[in-house]
């Protein structure tokens, strides 16, 4: 652990105490002749100064950027080999199994580089690696900023470019598994084919026009290597860029806790101790993405023999991010097919389509529905900890268990196999999990919260059992309470406490159906909480001292308590 | 275009290790002509029975073991009961791999029968074997020359993506079939068993008989699944061979999980 920087909790770390690099010898001199000429240094003392928040979770889009620029290493170096050709060739290369098979050029590369190019394999393995971790750290990160609300005014723009990040991410996944053309990818591809002849009318027209003619044709793996290695990194870049920037710019959030507040930040500065940090947990994230490509096999293609439209295997799926897609084809109860007169509506894929659509646009919005829900124009920059805004928690919940739902249906045949179940009642079993679990576990994670806040509650305004029991002068028996310090009740007692909006009618005296909706909305949202401890309880909490009666002081609401409400 | 074109014929060529439809209704026609004793040598020219004849002795172990041990499904006179199908003509190949793989006798019904321990030793599997054989003639135990993984891996590796992969997976790791049934991985299945399956046809397995697989076809699968078991990976650990799950799952909870561990102790305070 650093130190150099005390951190005390009381007071905010004062920007300005950072000690600038050292001045003499050459690495001085070079530093003044570009001062000179960029006067850099002031862009570099301010940005140094920036303040930078101390939480495991804080580091997550770290983890993502910086498997990204694996990603890049990696993905450089492949790019020397790897031949972007659908034009057939014969195998003549190292490994027994394929050798005199026809495949693609692009899929011949692939093997050289597995086998005949010094450590290729170790590369395309870096790669794909790092491309899962990239993902699933973004997913992770996301979510962090879900749970927290760090996606609240004003830092919801950023919550929409990491969004399309989010979603450039899976672009980049998908055109990179299918590169290789091997059996595996193109397997994939076909499904790809599928969904958009399922869209339609336009959907035949949309796969001739991607793939330059029939499935599989000649062309659709130069155009993926197009997407893959120029249009989508430049634009993945230059998002992070202002992601970052934006960050930067917004400042960044931190937890409730003592001296913490909205118009502070409580951290280290960026330099030098964070950027020491940060570097230093590059090369940690860099490690560990090369322990698994040393010791643990991705994507064996040489398994999977060259694409060929015939072979289908078992247990083809996606990598995992592209799971979810998968698995609501698989979820969707077959036969859901029309046909009319010429034509033939497939709803049975065109459906999963739209449904996954409409999940995906509601996780771009959310931040944009809650604002509207709370009203709320005012800037947050402490974070919520989850508990503090059930409702948000609880449709997260949802809609980690209706994603999961499909995610576990791409594997379904391999939890058949693996927990020796019928494949029909895994199937079941998902569907029920992806249509009906997330309203459980709405349900739950409300509960959950809710008994959560009112335990903090009660443990502000009475401190926690000590299980120690004395006995007074009188003969009265009472368990003594220890009591939190004013640092450690600071987090329990401070969130942001929001009533459902009243409906009132506007200048002319008129209700407007959207602003019943939005009441209705609003009242869902908040018409189960706990508020907060006021100064007032606590006072009154403390004037009578220790007193055994440690009953829950009930909120002045009505509505919070055990008993299940009606919503409407 | 003329790469299309060669895809196509390529396509056509693989398409000769399949089953032609016509093969099937052939191969009907010639069973029905030649029953009995004519079915045996056409057998043992084609499916290359073993040609040693079993010992009157061998029989005679095989009846008894079979009496005591099978005949309460299959039937004293292996004609079937409601508890197991008949065994007349299934031939030797078909009892050796049941029972050498553990998978006869049946224990408990199931969605299907699964391999176990075998119960019987060698010399008691061929007697069981000798003696199913020697009711009704049916294949016989595959001959040691196709047995040896001497044959072509890369052929063996084609035909094996376009008949068996659809079931077993690309890598022979197994795969689900429906209503609680499935195909086995086939990682450390003995070369014998492999092409007895083959042959037979065990459960819901087709069987792929020499005109649809030839021995030299059955016997280049054999190497070219050897080849993957006795070379490993040369990425490393292979995490099953199950593919793109296997992977996800371990990148989330090795590669992420430690992650994430990592930045838990990076801020953790050192108080
Ligand atoms: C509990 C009843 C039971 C016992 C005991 C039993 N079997 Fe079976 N056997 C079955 C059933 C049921 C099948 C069909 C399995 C299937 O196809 O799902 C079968 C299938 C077979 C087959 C495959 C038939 C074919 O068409 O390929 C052979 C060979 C066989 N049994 C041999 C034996 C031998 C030899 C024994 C004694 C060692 C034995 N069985 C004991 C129930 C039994
Ligand atoms: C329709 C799906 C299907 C196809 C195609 C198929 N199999 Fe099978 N295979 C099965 C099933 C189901 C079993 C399990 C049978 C049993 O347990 O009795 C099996 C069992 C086997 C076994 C025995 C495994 C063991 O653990 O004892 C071998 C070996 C085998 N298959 C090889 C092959 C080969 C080689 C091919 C291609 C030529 C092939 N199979 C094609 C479904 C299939
Ligand atoms: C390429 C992928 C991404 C990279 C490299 C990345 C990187 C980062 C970094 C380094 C930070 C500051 C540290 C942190 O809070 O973790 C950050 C903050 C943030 N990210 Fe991302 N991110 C990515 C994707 C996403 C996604 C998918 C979302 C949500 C849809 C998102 C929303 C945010 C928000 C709102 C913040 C500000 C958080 C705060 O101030 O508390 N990011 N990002």
């Amino acid at each position: 652990m650093t130190t150099t920087t005390p951190e005390t909790p009381t007071s905010t770390v004062q920007p300005g105490q950072v000690q600038p690099g050292t001045q003499g010898g050459a690495v001085g001199a070079i530093s003044n002749y570009l001062d000179e000429r960029t006067s850099i240094s002031a862009v570099v003392k301010e940005f140094g100064r920036k303040i930078f928040p101390d939480h495991w979770s804080f580091m997550l889009g770290e983890v993502a950027l910086y498997s990204f620029v694996v990603i890049l290493i990696s993905g450089s170096f492949l790019t020397f080999f790897f031949q972007a050709s659908m034009a057939e060739v014969v195998y003549n290369g190292s490994y027994v199994p394929l050798k005199g098979l026809e495949m693609s050029a692009a899929m011949n590369s692939s093997l050289d580089i597995s086998f005949d190019v010094r450590g290729g394999l170790l590369m395309r393995q870096v790669h794909h690696w790092a491309a899962l971790l990239f993902i699933a750290s973004i997913v992770l990160h996301m979510l962090r900023i879900y749970f927290t609300g760090a996606f609240r005014k004003p830092r919801e723009l950023n919550w929409v470019i990491g969004f399309l990040l989010f979603v450039l991410a899976m672009g980049e996944g998908f055109t990179g598994y299918s590169l290789p053309d091997d059996l595996l990818s193109g397997n994939g591809l076909r499904i790809i084919d599928g969904l958009l002849k399922g869209i339609p009318v336009i959907g035949t027209w949309i796969s001739y026009l991607l793939f330059g003619g029939e499935f599989p044709g000649t062309q659709i793996i130069g155009r993926l290597y197009t997407l893959h290695i120029l249009l989508l990194p430049a634009i993945v870049v230059a998002l992070i860029a202002l992601h970052l920037v934006f960050v930067v710019v917004h400042k960044h959030t931190q937890y409730p806790g003592p001296g913490k507040t909205n118009n502070n930040v409580v951290g280290y500065p960026i330099l030098p101790v964070y950027a020491a940090k940060a570097g230093g947990f590059f090369f940690i994230v860099f490690g560990v993405i090369m322990l698994m490509a040393a010791f643990f096999t991705i994507n064996p293609i040489w398994n999977y023999g060259p694409y060929d439209p015939s072979p289908v295997s078992a247990g083809t799926q996606p990598d995992w991010y592209i799971g979810f897609a998968d698995g609501a084809l698989r979820l969707i109860p077959p036969g859901w097919e029309w046909t009319l007169g010429n034509y033939t509506f497939s709803l049975n894929v065109f459906l999963p389509v739209v449904v996954l659509g409409l999940f995906i646009v509601a996780v771009l919005l959310y931040p944009f529905f809650e604002g509207w829900v709370t009203g709320d124009k005012r800037e947050h920059h402490l974070l919520d900890r989850p508990r503090n805004a059930p409702t948000r928690t609880a449709i997260g919940a949802a809609g980690i268990t209706f994603y999961c739902g499909l995610f576990f249906a791409a594997s379904s045949d391999l939890i058949a196999t693996h927990f020796k179940m019928a494949m029909e009642h895994v199937i079941h079993i998902l569907q029920f999990t992806t249509v009906i679990g997330p309203f459980i576990a709405f349900f739950i994670a409300k509960r959950i919260c809710l008994a959560l806040q009112k335990k903090d509650r009660e443990i502000a305004l009475h401190g926690f059992e000590s299980g120690r029991i004395v006995r007074l002068p009188g003969g009265e028996y009472i368990e003594v309470h220890h009591q939190l310090d004013a640092y450690e009740r600071w987090k329990l007692v401070s969130f942001n406490d929001y009533q459902p909006l009243m409906l009132r009618p506007n200048d002319r005296g008129e209700i407007k159906t959207s602003q019943r909706l939005r009441a209705a909305v609003s009242r869902w949202f908040f018409e189960d909480r706990i508020a907060p401890v006021t100064r007032t309880e606590l006072e009154a909490a403390h004037s009578h001292g220790d007193h055994g009666d440690h009953g829950v002081v009930e909120a002045k609401d009505e509505a919070m308590g055990g008993a299940p409400h009606i919503r409407s | 275009m003329s790469s299309a074109a060669q895809k196509k014929s390529r396509r056509r060529s693989t398409r000769t290790g399949r089953r032609h439809p016509l093969a099937t209704v052939a191969l009907i026609a010639i069973g029905l002509l030649f029953t009995g004793g004519a079915y045996a040598l056409f057998n043992s020219t084609s499916s290359g029975t073993e040609a040693v004849a079993a010992s009157q002795d061998q029989v005679d172990r095989g009846s008894k073991l079979f009496s005591a041990n099978c005949a309460t499904c299959h039937g004293m006179n292996l004609q079937g009961t409601s508890a197991g199908p008949s065994l007349l003509g299934v031939g030797a190949a078909a009892v050796d791999f049941q029972v050498g793989t553990g998978r006869m006798p049946l224990q408990n019904t199931g969605p299907q029968a699964p391999e176990k321990p075998a119960q019987f030793t060698t010399e008691d599997t061929a007697a069981l074997a000798a003696y199913v054989a020697s009711i009704a003639p049916g294949p016989g135990l595959p001959e040691a020359e196709y047995l040896d993984g001497g044959g072509d891996a890369t052929h063996g590796a084609e035909l094996f993506r376009i008949n068996c992969a659809m079931c077993h997976n690309v890598a022979g790791a197994g795969g689900a079939l429906t209503e609680g049934k499935y195909a086995p991985s086939l990682t450390g299945v003995s070369a014998k068993h492999i092409y007895e399956a083959m042959v037979t046809g065990p459960q819901n397995m087709p069987v792929f008989n020499d005109a649809n697989l030839t021995p030299e076809d059955k016997r280049d699968i054999i190497t070219s699944l050897k080849y993957l078991e006795d070379n490993p990976s040369p990425g490393g650990i292979e995490l099953g061979n199950l593919g793109p799950v296997a992977e996800g799952l371990f990148l989330w909870i090795f590669g992420l999980g430690t992650i994430v561990a990592l930045t838990v102790w990076l801020t953790a305070r050192s108080n």
